[in-house]
């Protein structure tokens, strides 16, 4: 599934983050494969959105969210 | 012997980088700017020992060291170069503990360029609280580098700096990243194009300019086509070889203690602020609140400006000898310096909110509610700070926009931020308005003078917003445009750092825009007190006779007045004035409003001042020259026994004085940051345009 559309409490694990400059970006900001991700926050426009990424907390456009493949950590 | 060692302070943006700075260096430093940017450059000096100081330099924080915006790219300039006057002997890295793999990245990126580094970790007691604990020895020994908790804000571990700092046997130990997977042929050839000897450092280096317009850049992408390099696969590997290597420094060091109980203040708080109501129902209400600061709080202290130099003013004016040093002393260059000093209230009380609300962290929350918004008009969220700073004054609020990392969006802020209605444009739109209606007057419970100026605040942001539209379509789009900002934990503001801070803004403005400002206005006294000379004195002879044979009943002041006014109408202005006639009749404009046009170029409030030497107004005092001035402004008649103050003619020069660019400072900044003559040009000619076919437009419907 795509990091946009994850929602509350659940916690995504990155599988793939496409976008040659995004990605990278990404990347350099800790957003990596294999790290966990989870929703925040939505802005009052429903766009962006505020993720957690390791141990701090990023904004993100939804367009840019959808470059994101996650897959879903099960929950316990 | 004095000795002195050079220190750059390097980090993440958010990691109390510049807490540490004021920590080390108080008030002793400096500010200017790095050569050929506008980006700030703070310059301190740190005493080590007795005989041993350190100069730290404040360097722009970024995440790594393939910068992405203006202030990232001065880092790494500095970095790169050791042949660089400021190049450091060593690196001071700040690192946030409580986000420690992310700050680490660029730590092991800047090491590799073959600087010494000594890492300083900051809010451990924040990492603490969420449960991090870290063995500094076992970090240490990990990377390689010497280690030292600290706290930036309240000023432990500083003495362990500084005795890190003299420890001379400070070396690079080892390499984070291997570089040679470019393969050995390739980097020998990079090494020799950029004349560099340290591979890393010269493939970084080569892959940082290899898109720019560089002499280099073509020989480097040839090199880089002819061995089959992926500039985006080796900065892949490049960041996920790092982070591996973080990984495993981290979790060797760290203990994490299970079941702490984490009091996330920050997330709770969020969850209001960034609420779809109550978040922009609060951002709106700061909004409200930081508007009626800026105009009733600064009143008095705008008064004492005024009155300090209106002293200062008759003290020179009676103490010097009369003549053209004395005229060029108070109508020059004292005017000129007035007309900055008195903004700089309101300029410090809205840096003050802007810093305390920076400090806090809302800012960045600022941009993450607002970024919907301003998207469709080619902008981000971040814009939407230069716009608000637009209020007070369009200058700093120029650089401001340093931080957005796109450069249309960046370039399209610049461009509409002077439409914003700024502190300069108060005075004019507090007499015209005046004018318009009488001060006592109510719509319900509010003033309609409240009003009336509201909207032309609220003119000023819809022209900025539709003109960045129509930027939007027509600057040409380079780089991505994401949007990823990282929203920082809430923080108290540290008020050392505040009135740090309000000191460098303020000083940076009083002598950024005052010396622009004072070249102006001495230029514009110029023209307004010299005059074809025929012309000049036939006015000086007629007002002798009138002196002397006392054909006048008027008081002295008075006479004095009208010489004054009939001799800047017989003055190059007033020439200039009559010139552009033409061109302004039909907004409904004179050739009087013609003078005040050209002399507004110094500063819009400018205007004032040249309404009540037009109509000859002088001494008394201030508030009653302005009801002075108002009156006899609304008694012209034009020939045709016309007010030449109509409504429409009154709102046309209102809307003239909203959207025209008329301030020589913030065009000069506009050259500076975007080193494009291109740019203040093109603002100029549609911001002037724009102006023009409003007021014509006005005009014509409501007369």
């Amino acid at each position: 599934m795509k990091l946009s559309s994850l929602t509350f409490n659940q916690i995504g694990i990155v599988k793939a983050v496409h976008g040659d400059d995004l990605s990278l970006k990404l990347f350099e900001m800790g957003l990596l494969p294999g790290e966990e991700v989870a929703l925040e926050n939505v802005a009052p426009f429903g766009d962006p959105i505020a993720i957690r990424v390791g141990e701090y907390k990023m904004c993100i456009r939804l367009n840019d969210a959808e470059q994101i493949e996650v897959s879903l950590k099960e929950s316990n | 012997m004095k000795q002195e060692i050079t220190v750059a302070l390097v980090g993440n943006p958010n990691s109390g980088k510049t807490s540490l700075f004021n920590a080390l260096t108080g008030l002793n430093h400096k500010v200017s700017n790095f050569p050929g940017t506008t980006v700030e450059k703070k310059i301190g000096y740190s005493k080590l020992n007795a005989d041993t100081q350190a100069q730290v330099i404040d360097l722009p924080g970024t995440y790594s060291l393939y910068p992405k915006s203006a202030d990232e790219v001065v880092t790494y300039d500095i970095l790169r170069n050791k042949a660089e006057t400021n190049f450091p002997d060593v690196v001071l890295f700040i690192a946030d503990a409580s986000n420690l793999k992310r700050n680490l990245l660029l730590l092991t990126q800047v090491a590799d360029l073959g600087v010494p580094v000594i890492l300083a970790l900051n809010m451990v007691d924040l990492a603490e609280r969420k449960g991090i604990f870290y063995d500094q020895a076992v970090l240490s020994e990990q990377l390689g580098i010497p280690v030292i908790a600290i706290n930036a804000r309240n000023k432990t571990g500083l003495s362990k700096i500084k005795s890190l700092l003299l420890d001379e046997s400070r070396q690079v130990k080892k390499s984070y990243f291997d570089y040679t997977v470019a393969g050995d042929e390739l980097l020998n050839e990079i090494c020799d194009i950029t004349d560099k000897k340290n591979p890393y450092a010269a493939l970084q280096y080569a892959i940082n300019i290899s898109s720019f317009n560089n002499p280099k850049a073509k020989q480097i992408n040839q090199s880089f086509a002819k061995h089959q390099f992926n500039i985006r696969s080796f900065q892949e590997n490049e960041i996920l070889s790092r982070y591996r290597l973080i990984d495993d420094a981290v979790r060797s060091s760290r203990k994490i203690k299970e079941n702490t109980v984490v009091k996330n203040i920050s997330q709770r708080a969020d969850k209001i602020l960034t609420h779809r109501i109550w978040g922009i129902l609060l951002f709106l209400g700061l909004l409200f609140m930081v508007f009626q600061a800026i105009f009733s709080w600064s009143a008095y202290p705008m008064d004492w400006v005024e009155k300090g130099f209106a002293l200062l003013t008759e003290w020179i004016e009676t103490s010097l000898p009369a003549g053209v040093l004395n005229d060029l002393i108070v109508h020059g260059i004292l005017a000129g310096l007035s007309g900055v000093m008195v903004f700089l209230p309101q300029i410090i009380i809205l840096f003050t909110f802007i810093a305390i609300l920076e400090d806090v962290g809302y800012m960045a929350r600022v941009g993450f509610i607002m970024d919907r918004v301003m998207r469709p008009f080619g902008m981000n969220g971040k814009s939407i700070v230069p716009l608000i700073s637009g209020m007070a004054c369009a200058v700093p609020s120029i650089m401001a926009s340093r931080s957005i990392e796109n450069k249309k969006e960046r370039l399209i802020t610049m461009m509409v931020t002077p439409l914003m209605s700024c502190s300069a444009r108060l005075p004019v739109y507090t007499l015209l308005i005046g004018m318009l209606v009488p001060e006592t007057a109510k719509w319900g419970p509010f003033n309609v003078h409240g009003i009336v100026l509201m909207i032309m605040y609220l003119l000023g942001f819809g022209a900025a917003l539709l003109s960045a539209g129509v930027f939007k379509l027509a600057v040409k789009s380079t780089g991505s445009n994401y949007f990823i900002m990282e929203l920082p934990g809430y923080k108290l503001p540290v008020w050392n750092n505040l009135l740090i801070t309000l000191y460098e803004k303020g000083s940076a403005f009083v002598v950024g825009a005052g010396k622009i400002i004072v070249a102006v206005s001495v230029i514009l006294w110029a023209l307004a007190s010299f005059g074809p000379r025929e012309k000049m004195r036939a006015i000086d002879e007629k007002y002798a006779v009138i002196a002397q044979t006392l054909a006048t009943d008027l008081p002295i002041e008075e006479l004095a007045a009208q010489k004054n006014a009939e001799k800047l109408q017989a003055s190059y202005a007033g020439e200039f004035g009559k010139f552009i006639e033409p061109a302004i009749k039909p907004l409904g404009f004179d050739w009087k409003m013609g003078i005040a046009l050209l002399t507004s170029l110094a500063a819009r409030e400018v205007f004032v001042g040249t309404m009540s030497t037009i109509y000859s107004v002088g001494g008394g005092d201030q508030a009653e020259d302005l009801n002075a001035i108002k009156e006899r402004m609304l008694n012209e008649k034009k020939s045709d026994g016309k007010p030449v103050y109509s409504m429409a003619a009154i709102i046309s020069l209102m809307v003239f004085y909203a959207f025209a660019m008329q301030c020589m400072s913030t065009l000069s900044i506009v050259l500076a940051e975007t080193k494009n003559w291109k740019w203040p040009v093109i603002q100029f000619i549609y911001m002037t345009a724009l102006a023009y076919f409003s007021s014509l437009l006005a005009f014509n419907i409501l007369s």
